[in-house]
């Protein structure tokens, strides 16, 4: 009798669009269990909404304990990257209809989520950030001028703009150096993010301190440990060059010695 | 829907929860920064390393190729490889300065990059020690006695 009071047209109508999705995610919390897990929430959920939504359906209504990182949730901040599918992305700007098997049924394949590797995981898909941005202040990634204090703006022509601007777009997300095998076994290692963001100074023309970012990345775990496998150019959320500008710091390295 | 988790509150000591009187133990980041960290080293070593291993990598690919088509290929193969063929040619210093750089730059471009590869793969600093320690020995002693061996070679040995 219950059954007569719902409104089965305007229900079918409402949920036509969902799409039954499961999602396998890494769970970690340190205060209840050393080891992790695996974790499968199934949400009917709009194939057309990011992995985002996904996460924030899970943590409001089903599992308030899920812990990540977001903070403007628009693909600018660079909180939110994490291992999507093996492969590190922005969850705010993958969308769940390009990464899920959306066939449906028992063998559907389930959208695997999990924190960045190479990096310490400190509570569910939160990794500890500290050694990516202490690789990032070692590049000094400020600008470095000498002379007095300029009464007037450094000027650059378009030219001159156009020869860093690649590496300018970076968020220091850390999808790049969380997918560098190198920096996975050796955190010594810079990663490319920092040497992205030293690019972006040693070519500003208004720059003056390019020699001493270079000699910091002409050292043991400086740029010559980059062995040019592409992985951080996959998975640069911004689309730069990742590996290209690495090669132009060792070329820059090369042409400065001879 | 959801998988319970299995051990709850596992590694908690005198049966007490971690929460925020007890906490749970700093895992300390593998190999991180500290003030242990070796020094900047200041040189040009990693720069010629790179350098070198490009630069002996194209000369080893002419060296080693038309090495292999002498021994293997031409006039009747592998089967005329003899002490007399190996002291035929070894009579002639084109010959033996061809061998002697093949040697060395091959051991010294295979020893850079175990040494590249041992330092990628080898997690305990021990490790990375003592297994470049081995890698710098093997290549020494090899390069050392191909050396010797080149230079001393005597054909009318008994």
């Amino acid at each position: 009798m219950a059954t007569v009071t719902e409104t089965p047209t305007g229900g079918m109508a409402d949920s036509a669009h969902l799409a039954r999705v499961t999602f396998r995610i890494r769970r970690f919390n340190p205060e209840s269990s050393e080891h992790a897990f695996w974790q499968d929430f199934t949400l009917d959920i709009d194939p057309k909404e990011r992995v985002l939504d996904a996460l924030h359906q899970i943590k409001w209504e089903e599992d308030g304990t899920l812990t990540f990182r977001r903070s403007c949730a628009h693909g600018i901040c660079g909180s939110d990257a994490m291992r999507i599918n093996g492969k590190n992305r922005l969850a705010c700007k993958t969308l769940i209809k390009d990464i899920a098997d959306l066939d449906g049924g028992p063998k559907a394949k389930p959208v695997v989520i999990e924190p960045l590797k190479g990096m310490t995981v400190q509570k569910d898909l939160i990794v500890d950030m500290e050694p990516f941005f202490q690789a990032y202040r070692d590049v000094m990634p400020f600008l470095i001028t000498t002379g007095n204090q300029p009464s007037r703006e450094h000027r650059q022509s378009a030219e001159q703009r156009e020869r860093f601007d690649d590496t300018t777009k970076c968020i220091l997300c850390a999808a790049c150096t969380g997918a560098c095998p190198v920096f996975w076994n050796d955190g010594q290692y810079f990663g490319p993010a920092a040497i992205v963001n030293a690019h972006r100074f040693i070519f500003d023309s208004r720059d003056e301190g390019a020699e001493q970012r270079l000699e910091i990345l002409n050292d043991r775990d400086g740029v010559w440990r980059c062995r040019t496998i592409f992985n951080c150019t996959d998975a640069c959320p911004r689309g730069i060059e990742v590996t290209k500008a690495i090669q132009e710091v060792k070329q820059a390295l090369i042409t400065r010695r001879f | 829907m959801a998988i319970e988790i299995s051990e709850v509150a596992k590694g908690d000591e005198g049966g007490r929860r971690y929460g925020p009187d007890n906490p749970a133990p700093v895992i300390e980041p593998p190999r991180a920064r500290t003030h242990r960290t070796p020094r900047t080293t200041r040189t040009n070593f990693e720069l010629y390393g790179w350098l070198f291993m490009r630069v002996s990598g194209v000369l080893l690919v002419v060296l080693v190729i038309t090495h292999l088509v002498i021994q293997l290929v031409l006039d009747g193969g592998v089967s005329k490889v003899s002490f007399a063929f190996v002291a035929g040619r070894w009579a002639s210093p084109f010959w033996q300065v061809w061998d002697l750089l093949m040697l060395w730059l091959a051991m010294l471009h295979g020893g850079n990059g175990l040494r590249t590869i041992i330092n990628d793969y080898a997690q305990r600093d021990t490790t990375r020690f003592w297994l470049k320690m081995l890698l710098y020995v093997a290549t020494v002693f090899t390069v050392l006695l191909g050396t010797l061996v080149i230079f001393t070679f005597d054909p009318n040995i008994s």
